[in-house]
């Protein structure tokens, strides 16, 4: 397989607060081929922000643990002293974050920002580095770049904010890039301009996207893969088509009946699964889900289900999932005929 | 951005207005008058009335008021009852040991305290971390003028490397100037720098908690860039909120100090004044005071502005 570019395995995030300890991360594993773009769907609170920031270790030393590999062109990042970690970061693999305000440092200018990087890992003088930022300003749809390289980030609008963003991200042409919520703080409109963009310089510069998001709605267009996380694991890896045709976890399934219907009947009340999230302290002992499942028995609350391979392309933690699935298709037949 | 400084130099106005009203009348309300120390208790109340007349003081209170008001207005504070000068002369020959002493204490603040504070917020929790904060939680607890006779008595008087009390204005030399204002430097500047220190690490810790921290982590920046580079700066204000604070203190409150050491600066003048109940000196000072304080904040805005981008946008 030498067209991986990231190899998740078995990674584990552990956090030692002064409550206690709490595993955020509980043994994910999944990958990321060349220009490849995955999805990372799961309710807030499910560890998807932990889990990408771990990949680049971005957690403060002392207070973490973590275990497991991200083999990354060969090497685990995991392995990496800092000052190897800190050639990797901004230059191999970029993150951009939910909200771009308060990522941009204010008191820095946007194009100062975007050089920054370009000096670090490039040895650029200082005035190419501001040229190529311009540069990337306009490859990320910014209009008069020139002018905007010099404002802060304040005086851009939410919209543009984020287009900078991803270009202080894509200074050096990383080979992957994380991309946590980058869409949720804005509205519906500037959402869609942003996938667009996303969607273009996947295919132009030929980068790998792990695209993290709470909203299933938002992967079908843009991911061929998505990985969905509960409760820091993953319960269910699918194609694109696979997750929207049979989901086969009963979390996904939820998920899926809570996306909002644009052209559907918007009088009908939307779908939500039951419960919340539980904190870190409060982890089941069996299945992390039972309290929420429909589907759950006394065999699911006692252990931890484990994961099958239901295609080559698809895997499920659920005890139950091929009874679930029968059972669904039943139903689907007797809407079919009636 | 002059529109601006125009707009709050007017708004000061009212402020030295309000401010020499609630001082001329709680000197003369206040029991005692110049008189009585110009001419001694053995005078008679004839001699008494006439220096009174002289001076003004037989007037009703608000025609006094008027009176120095009308001159304040064009910067002419009246001429002190003892010192047979002006009042802003004398003013302006105490100024100078004052202001020196108000900036060597700054000076020895800041370097102690921001890098000090910085430290303590890198290693936060730690023993390092610890052991500064308990310095600083000494240094607000032990007054300024335990502190003062500490460093006379051992540095002054045991090890004799810095002269005991005394000043020495600055056409003297730089260190002739210097070696003098030193321990009441430190002794004046501790408080500000345990303040200082403590400023720094909480906003420092506030800002390396950000997710621009996180985002510059992302791209690769070393640690002593993230530091110097990037948290710092933000960092800055509240510090600098502080600075100012404590400046106007240094500025106008080194009367125990100045005491202590001899130094001829404002706080001895005002100490003076107040025992020889010379009314005019008391006013003047008190609303010199008030200005400079005004002055100060006007600057700290100013700088506000060229630190933090997003002030300067609001000043427009
Ligand atoms: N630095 C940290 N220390 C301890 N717990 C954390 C830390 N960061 C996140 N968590 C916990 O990890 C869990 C997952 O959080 P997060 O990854 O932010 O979720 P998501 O991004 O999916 O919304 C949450 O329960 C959160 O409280
Ligand atoms: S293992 Fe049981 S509780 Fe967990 S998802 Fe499957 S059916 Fe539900
Ligand atoms: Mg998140």
């Amino acid at each position: 397989m030498s067209d991986v570019l990231l190899d998740i395995k078995n990674l584990k995030t552990h956090f030692y607060t002064e409550t206690g300890h709490v595993t955020a991360v509980n043994g994910v594993s999944f990958n990321v081929k060349k220009g490849e773009i995955v999805g990372v769907v799961g309710e807030s609170g499910c560890g998807k922000s932990v889990m990408s920031q771990t990949i680049l270790r971005l957690f403060e030393e002392g207070t973490v643990e973590y275990e497991g590999e991200i083999n990354f062109n060969g090497r685990n990042l995991l392995k990496l002293n800092k000052r190897q970690i800190n050639k990797v970061r901004g230059n191999d693999i970029s993150m951009i974050f939910q909200d771009p305000l308060s990522t941009l440092n204010p008191v820095h200018t946007v194009g100062r920002q975007i050089a920054e990087s370009i000096i670090l890992h490039q040895n650029a003088s200082k005035k190419e580095a501001e040229e190529k930022a311009i540069e990337l300003l306009r490859l990320v749809g910014i209009p008069s770049p020139e002018k905007r390289a010099k404002e802060y980030p304040h005086n851009l609008s939410g919209g543009m904010r984020q287009r900078a963003m991803i270009a202080v991200a894509l200074a050096c042409r990383p080979k992957l890039l994380i991309a946590d919520e980058p869409t949720t703080a804005l509205d519906v409109t500037i959402q869609a301009q942003i996938l667009d963009l996303m969607n273009n310089l996947n295919e132009e510069l030929d980068m790998g996207i792990i695209f993290i998001t709470h909203d299933l709605g938002v992967v079908a267009d843009l991911c061929s893969r998505v990985v969905v996380m509960y409760l820091g694991e993953i319960v269910e890896e699918a194609s694109i088509e696979e997750l929207f045709d049979r989901p086969l976890h009963p979390y996904t399934q939820g998920l899926i009946k809570s996306i909002p219907q644009l052209d559907g009947d918007r009088s009908a009340m939307l779908h939500t699964i039951e419960g919340t999230v539980p904190p870190l302290t409060r982890v089941p002992k069996g299945c992390r889900f039972a309290a929420r499942c429909p589907f759950a028995d006394e065999k699911c609350v006692a252990s931890a289900p484990p994961v099958t391979e239901y295609t080559a392309t698809q895997k499920v933690k659920c005890w139950h999932f091929e009874k679930i699935l029968k059972n669904q298709e039943g139903i689907a037949d007797v809407h079919t005929y009636s | 951005m002059w529109s601006y400084i125009i707009k709050r130099l007017f708004s000061l106005i009212p402020v030295l207005f309000i401010v020499s009203i609630v001082i001329f009348s709680i000197i003369h309300l206040t029991p005692g008058d110049p008189t009585t120390y110009m001419l001694g208790e053995e005078a008679t109340p004839e001699q008494i009335a006439d220096a009174k007349k002289q001076l003004g003081l037989d007037q009703p209170i608000h025609v006094q008021y008027f009176n120095w008001v009308k001159k304040a207005a064009i910067g002419d504070l009246g001429s002190s009852y003892h010192m047979n000068m002006s009042v802003n002369d004398a003013i302006m020959s105490h100024i100078g040991p004052t202001l020196s002493l108000a900036i060597l204490a700054e000076i020895v603040a800041l370097l102690i305290a921001i890098p000090l504070g910085i430290i303590a917020a890198i290693k936060r929790g730690t023993a390092t971390d610890q052991t500064v904060m308990g310095f600083s939680l000494l240094g607000m607890a032990i007054p300024s003028f335990l502190l003062a006779l500490f460093l006379v008595l051992l540095i002054g008087v045991k090890l004799q490397w810095l002269p005991v009390a005394g000043y020495r204005p600055l056409d003297s030399g730089l260190w002739n100037h210097i070696k003098y204002l030193i321990m009441p430097a430190i002794s004046l500047g501790s408080i500000q720098a345990a303040l200082i220190a403590r400023m720094t690490r909480s906003s420092m810790l506030e800002v390396l908690n950000t997710n621009y921290i996180k985002m510059a982590r992302a791209k690769g920046v070393v640690e002593r860039r993230i530091i110097y580079g990037h948290a710092l700066q933000n960092a800055f204000l509240p510090i600098l909120t502080v600075i100012g604070i404590t400046f106007g203190g240094l500025v106008t409150g080194a009367v125990v100090t100045e005491t202590i050491f001899n130094i001829p600066g404002i706080g001895s003048l005002i100490i003076n004044s107040v025992a020889r109940r010379d009314y005019t000196v008391i006013q003047g000072i008190v609303l010199f005071v008030t200005f400079v304080y005004v002055m100060l904040n006007l600057v700290i805005d100013i700088l506000y502005g060229v630190i933090d981008p997003r002030v300067r946008l609001e000043e427009k």
